[in-house]
């Protein structure tokens, strides 16, 4: 096994399951590598891709809504471990509603490696705001592109390379339920998190006085709440008169968020964590 | 630097932008969004949408809309309840077996009779027949009610409900948690966590104990079929007692309405708020999925809770029922004690015995009240046909059509169980709201019982 340089696969085959490894780990999250982000709008097959990833039973109802609280379960691909994160669908990042809360509290300040955008490949215009929100957060993002099956059925072509240029990130086309490009998709978020692939994440500024406005609130923010990941998106949400993000700025809630989904990464680990199990 | 400086900051930069920024970036957003899609979007057909459409034309429609959802879950209701009956009897009889047998062992190398009692006729009864009376409904309803789900059709019954939930001011994603509730009330609870208000969240949790759960399905099939159902043909036994239980879910319905319409008017005023909601394309259901779902999730852990409080309430009423007063014994006498309050709502002093020695899981009221009849009545075993509990409840214990009624009305609108009140209150945070959700319960419950049960002697029904 020592001398065998030559024999070491090209690019293309690292993503081929044939050289890549995928052990499901359930619940047993013990110690890991990275964390991972599910995000997505409602009923995109969020809960099916977590169970295919982790091998736990989540349940997966038909309906938006049926995930409320954040599920985790662990898996280990190409001997890293991965700590997976299934967040409520939502629509937006910016309403109120608890789950969406939760969603965006953990983007925002989870701090994940890598989030995972969840799309409905029929109904790809509508998903795609949200990825365009999640990339506002984070320059980590990967963009799943979910129910190939059902788009093929109903005759709808995507081109994932043509969504991967326009986005500036990687963009896999897959079907959990069966299992398909999920290598193809890990492969992409290991790249990501190792910067082997650089995302250049497209960005809709708005005007230029904007952006101005913007860049003097950034340095404002970050002195106020040191290690806060995403003074950028902050900003925005404060010259767009954002109520919660108001709130979180004046009663200190801000810094705690951050420590406290810091130190939420500690808790869960090693036991038991999948909650609202109905 | 201060949070306030920082608000100042953005205030003061916000009124400088040009007005309509906000739109400018929503809208190139939408540009944005819509340019990339059609670049990496090509459709060839239509076909699926289309049959999609026409199916959602139907079932959504104001005419056909409700009548297929009431037919839907009629038919859920109606293979539960056939398919329950036959399984209930044949697990009755095999666990009634083992008691027998297991009895006999004990007898036979001389246990004190106190060992076998306790343990045979107490603890094993309550087991027996928490198990024989739950498991078959929720093997059947837990699997059919999950396929409705994965298919896709909860969303559709929002649709339908929405307009009802408007005029009682409460939010129509309240029918999505209705429904959650019944499987379990607990998880009706927490999937109200879909509803962005405040305000209509808390009429949603508050309310969804008016649908009758998992738990209490099997009481109410118990009850229709060896009541209601009785006097039919026994061709038509089945679709009678389906029919009554559907009747019964209604009367819920209703309430949960009615409760939403006079919180929203008292103490949690305020006007419906909007709201969207997707539906879903229709999806081909994983049977392995529903059946691991709803057998190890959902039956398992129901049943499984109701055990684990069965067991201990049996070996209370065969303690109750073993110390003697007089020529009576312990459970009766406070069984008599409490039974005028029990006739004044239509039923009777055991039966809220058994409610309050069952108050941690009210599912088993059934069962701890068939317990004490036995117990007291010194039967070996318990029945294990219909027309045997028949037998035992009518001819050995004064029951009336109206007491069958009554307490159907009763596991219907009573409390919520002690796991839905505990997340009643870890999801409200108040012991003020746990609080309320019990009280409005129970109240209405004995409201309701008396009222029947005035009624119907009034007109000298009963």
């Amino acid at each position: 096994m020592s001398n065998t340089k030559a024999a070491l696969p090209t690019e293309h085959c690292e993503t081929c399951p044939a050289f890549t490894q995928l052990e499901q780990m359930g619940i047993k999250i013990g110690d890991f590598d990275r964390v991972i982000a599910l995000a997505g709008n409602p009923n995109t097959g969020k809960s099916t891709l977590f169970n295919a990833l982790t091998g736990l039973k989540q349940h997966t109802g038909n309906w938006p809504g049926k995930t409320v609280t954040r599920a985790e379960g662990g898996f280990e691909f190409n001997k890293m471990r991965y700590k997976l994160v299934d967040l409520p669908g939502t629509y937006s990042l910016l309403s109120a509603s608890q789950d969406e809360e939760v969603a965006r509290d953990f983007i925002l300040f989870g701090q994940p490696s890598c989030t995972i955008v969840v799309t409905d490949a029929t109904a790809l215009e509508r998903n795609l705001n949200l990825v365009m929100q999640v990339m506002e957060i984070t320059e980590h993002v990967v963009v799943a592109i979910n129910l190939m099956d059902e788009a093929k059925r109903k005759g709808i072509e995507v081109d994932a390379r043509s969504l991967s240029r326009d986005l500036g990130i990687p963009a896999v086309a897959i079907t959990a339920r069966a299992g398909e490009g999920i290598h193809a998709l890990l492969g992409a978020v290991a790249d990501v998190i190792e910067g082997k692939i650089e995302t250049k994440p497209l960005r809709v500024g708005g005007t230029l006085e904007f952006q101005k406005a913007v860049s003097e609130l950034v340095p404002m923010i970050e002195q106020i709440a040191p290690g806060i990941p995403n003074a950028r998106w902050l900003a925005i949400r404060l010259l767009d008169g954002d109520a919660r993000v108001q709130r979180a700025l004046s009663t200190g809630e801000l810094a705690d968020i951050v420590s406290r989904q810091q130190r939420a990464d500690v808790q869960f680990s090693g036991k038991m964590s999948v909650e609202g199990r109905q | 630097m201060e949070a306030n400086e920082i608000l100042a900051k953005a205030e003061s930069l916000r009124n400088n932008l040009s007005t309509g920024f906000r739109d400018e970036i929503v809208k190139s957003l939408y540009t944005e969004a819509e340019h990339i899609a059609k670049r990496a979007v090509k459709t060839t057909s239509d076909k699926k949408y289309d049959f999609d459409q026409k199916i959602d034309r139907l079932v959504t429609s104001p005419y056909t809309g409700l009548p297929i959802m009431l037919l839907l879950l009629g038919i859920i209701i109606w293979i539960t309840v056939s398919g329950a009956n036959v399984l209930s009897s044949a697990i009755a009889v095999v666990l009634f077996g083992i008691g027998d047998y297991g009895r006999a062992l004990f007898n036979q190398i001389e246990m004190p009779w106190w060992i076998t009692g306790f343990i045979w006729d107490g603890v094993y009864l309550g087991l027996a027949w928490v198990i024989s009376v739950m498991l078959p409904p929720m093997m059947i309803f837990f699997p059919a009610f999950t396929f409705l789900e994965d298919l896709g059709y909860l969303p559709r019954v929002a649709f339908n409900l929405d307009w009802m939930f408007k005029k009682t001011g409460a939010h129509g994603k309240q029918s999505l948690t209705m429904a959650m509730g019944f499987g379990c009330n607990a998880a009706g609870v927490i999937a109200t966590r879909v509803i962005d208000s405040p305000r209509e969240r808390l009429i949603a949790i508050l309310t969804n104990n008016f649908v009758p759960c998992n738990g209490r399905f099997p009481t109410l099939i118990m009850l229709a079929t060896v009541f209601v159902a009785a006097s039919f043909p026994p061709a038509l036994t089945s679709f009678i007692a389906a029919g009554t239980v559907v009747g019964v879910v209604l009367i819920g319905v209703a309430f949960t309405f009615l409760a939403s319409w006079i919180l929203s008017r008292t103490v949690l005023k305020g006007e419906a708020s909007a709201f969207t909601l997707e539906l879903p394309p229709y999806r081909r259901p994983n049977v392995s999925r529903i059946l691991y779902t709803s057998i190890i999730d959902r039956t398992i852990f129901v049943l499984w809770r109701a055990m684990q409080t069965a067991a201990p309430a049996g070996a209370i009423i065969w303690i109750l029922a073993n110390i003697p007063i007089g020529d009576s014994n312990l459970a009766r006498a406070v069984a008599d004690w409490l039974n005028p309050f029990g006739l004044l709502l239509g039923l009777d002093g055991v039966i809220l015995l058994a409610y309050i020695i069952a108050i941690p899981a009210n599912e088993i009221v059934v069962p701890t009240m068939m317990m004490v009849y036995i117990g007291a009545g010194m039967m070996i075993n318990g029945p294990s046909s219909n027309s045997a509990i028949f037998d035992l409840l009518v001819n050995g214990n004064g029951w009336t059509i109206l007491t069958a009624v009554n307490l159907m009305l009763f596991a219907l609108l009573h409390n919520p169980c002690a796991t839905t009140i505990m997340t009643i209150y870890k999801e409200t945070k108040s012991v003020k709201w746990a609080t309320l959700s019990v009280v409005m319960t129970l109240g209405t419950a004995f409201l309701v019982t008396f009222l029947t049960a005035t009624i119907a002697r009034l007109l000298g029904w009963a």
